[in-house]
């Protein structure tokens, strides 16, 4: 599914990996690691297509990740949560779904929010949320999210150690219906579904 | 790089380039300074003293090929830029930035003597004519590349960034120009012109010729020195540019 | 194809309501820059007839500038534009409905106070009408061609100042038709060439701009 061969990445003047390649198949997870500056994000950025590598080939299925068939099939998480202060986190979700093309009803948002704990302040401006309420908002997306390939970084930073069982199970739920995903994280996590690999940067 | 092409690529890598570029500057500095002397002989103590415009007339054979060059010198930017965006090759926006000063001294040159000239023919430093000031907003443009591409740290997004710029002005540039004329002819401004003297003697126009080679030796020669520069400084962390750089030092 | 423009150009208006400061401080440096100006060199009636066009013009402009460097950073900041960016659908449909809905909130209401402040200059009914007309044709080019400038400016050091830089120089054929028609229509001449190379201006900027700003975003997101 998800092939990556010969990857090199200068920033700047800094070489900061070569040679990094990997396969991922169906309902399987990649953790990437490495230290701090190791190269996660810019890997991740190659992946989803944003940073072109310097050398090396990505495909998914047969596409490029500048091809518009590989974007109908990614969801993407980034550090930041991609939501607007001035809108409800009903509205944030909505608009987040409908401008990546797809479309979600009212009910099944409101059960989105529902689940990740944000019931009953659905119609409240997103900045009178907590940082980890906002980075729920943002989770929220991942509920009904049914395209195949997650590239998620740092998805369990600021979230508590419930919210953090919740997100384990629900990329659990996404690998076994055949979903793949790549992330990366500084904490242990405990995903049990699915076939687990691990791609070191920088070691 | 990909090695297809070779022969076209090898001389588009900085590697090779470096000293192919070396070896090129002292022709252009002679022809810069053969041409140049022989249209300064031809327009100073050659070419006779204009019947109307006495003397004063003489700046034009600076004046003309610099606004030649300064015009020139943008289409080529963006020819380059549009080479860096379709082949990917690194040297192409080298070549954008390299240029760049040049092309902004050639518009600036060509407002200043077309000051010159102008205050004793027109009795002002300066009118708005529409030459002139499409010159003046072309300078602008030159500025606008050059502090755009400053800013931004990251070499190679600058590169790329100024070359969507250049493409967009070279769109815009007929359509700034034909508006500047039309607005030019709206408000009956001043439209003389330094070049249309009505008989043009073919002695002047040698020694324009002749200058608008040497301008054009000079950019060339100019613009080889500074990307060999900017080679160099993108290049210092290889190993073929920290032997030249060290080189350099023990010298 | 059009889904995807109303759906940002939605978005942005929602946005763009909530935090009305930001769109009323651009018309109020509009109105503060035109009223400035006959402080500045006198009341005389012809003169300011005369001025009239061309100051509204280049306050306009210099309006337009001010609420460009926003167009795109905060989508930047939040993360919004990269989930733009990679939403299966061409980014230059995303800047279009961008460059729609920044046209609604900056340029339409200035083309709309224009005539009121032009009455501070004694401009004839008529001169009013078409002063609105030209900064309604005319804006939607300002959006477009600052939507390439925002672009390239997204994320750079003093990105404020070098936007006007860049972008200030390409405004320049918009300004000539535009201030032109109302001098022509002040003569007592007619402006119609004006307006339609004014409307050509304004089409192939709306059309090709956000091709091209795309191409920069993208670069940006690098």
């Amino acid at each position: 599914m998800l092939e990556a061969r010969d990857l090199v990445c200068i920033r700047g003047e800094r070489r900061l990996f070569a040679g990094v390649g990997f396969r991922l198949e169906e309902g399987e997870l990649l953790y990437l690691r490495g230290k701090n500056g190791a190269g996660k994000t810019s890997l991740l950025r190659m992946l989803i297509g944003l940073l072109p590598p310097e050398s090396g080939s990505i495909t998914w299925r047969g596409h490029a990740p500048r091809s518009e068939a590989f974007r109908a099939d990614l969801c993407f998480l980034g550090h930041a949560n991609a939501i607007k202060e001035e809108l409800t986190p009903l509205e944030n979700l909505l608009e987040s779904v409908h401008l990546a093309g797809e479309s979600l009803s009212e009910a099944e948002a409101l059960d989105a929010l529902e689940q990740v704990g944000l019931a009953g302040r659905e119609d409240l401006p997103c900045k009178y949320l907590s940082q980890g309420q906002k980075r729920r908002v943002a989770l929220a997306r991942l509920v009904h999210e049914r395209r195949p390939l997650w590239v998620l970084d740092e998805p369990f930073v600021a979230l508590d150690s419930s919210a953090v069982a919740w997100l384990a199970d629900l990329i659990g739920a996404h690998l076994q219906r055949g979903g793949a995903a790549v992330l990366t994280t500084h904490q242990p996590v405990d995903i049990t579904a699915g076939t687990q690999r691990e791609l070191q940067l920088g070691a | 790089m990909n090695e297809r092409l070779i022969n076209i690529f090898r001389f588009a890598s900085p590697a090779t380039f470096y000293p192919l570029a070396g070896r090129m500057i002292p022709w252009f500095v002679a022809l810069t300074v053969l041409f140049g002397a022989a249209g300064l002989w031809l327009g100073l103590f050659v070419a006779p003293t204009d019947f109307q415009q006495g003397e004063g007339y003489r700046i034009i054979f600076v004046h003309v090929p610099a606004s030649w060059m300064s015009m020139f010198i943008y289409l080529v930017m963006a020819f380059w830029a549009a080479v860096g965006f379709t082949l990917n090759t690194r040297l192409s926006g080298m070549m954008t930035q390299a240029l760049a000063p040049t092309g902004a001294l050639m518009a600036f040159l060509s407002l200043w003597t077309g000051a010159l000239w102008g205050k004793p023919m027109w009795g002002a430093w300066w009118v708005w004519d529409a030459r002139l000031t499409s010159e003046l907003i072309l300078l602008f443009l030159y500025i606008g590349f050059i502090a755009l591409t400053s800013a931004i740290d990251d070499p190679r997004r600058a590169d790329k960034a100024g070359g969507i710029l250049l493409l967009v002005g070279v769109v815009n540039i007929p359509i700034i120009y034909f508006s500047v004329k039309w607005w030019n002819t709206l408000h009956q401004g001043s439209s003389v012109s330094l070049t249309r003297s009505p008989s043009m003697a073919a002695i002047m126009l040698w020694g324009m010729l002749l200058m608008a080679l040497c301008f054009w030796m000079y950019s060339i020669a100019l613009a080889l020195v500074r990307v060999r520069g900017i080679i160099l400084e993108r290049e210092r962390h290889t190993d073929w540019a920290k032997a030249i750089l060290s080189g350099e030092t023990a010298r | 194809m059009l889904n995807i423009v109303m759906a940002v150009m939605r978005r942005d208006l929602k946005l763009a309501m909530r935090r009305q400061a930001d769109m009323t401080a651009v018309l109020f440096f509009f109105v503060i820059v035109v009223s400035l100006f006959p402080l500045g060199i006198g009341p005389e009636a012809n003169l300011l007839r005369k001025l009239a066009p061309g100051v509204l013009w280049v306050a306009a402009l210099l309006a337009t500038m001010l609420s460009l460097p926003r167009l795109f950073a905060d989508d930047l900041k939040d993360g919004t534009l990269e989930q733009l960016a990679l939403a299966p659908h061409p980014l230059g449909l995303v800047v279009l409905g961008k460059v729609l809905a920044h046209w609604l909130v900056s340029g339409l209401p200035l083309a709309l106070l224009a005539p009121i402040l032009g009455i501070q200059y004694d401009l004839s009914t008529d001169a009013l009408i078409v002063l609105t007309a030209t900064l309604l044709l005319g804006t939607p080019a300002l959006s477009g061609i600052g939507a390439i400038g925002a672009a390239l400016t997204l994320g750079v050091r003093g990105g404020g100042v070098l936007l006007s830089l860049l972008v200030l120089p390409l405004y320049i054929p918009v300004l000539i038709f535009g201030a032109g028609a109302v001098d022509a229509t002040v003569a007592g001449l007619g402006a119609e060439g004006h307006f339609s190379l004014l409307a050509a201006l304004a089409f192939a900027s709306v059309g090709f701009a956000p091709w091209a700003a795309a191409a920069a975003l993208k670069i940006a997101l690098e």
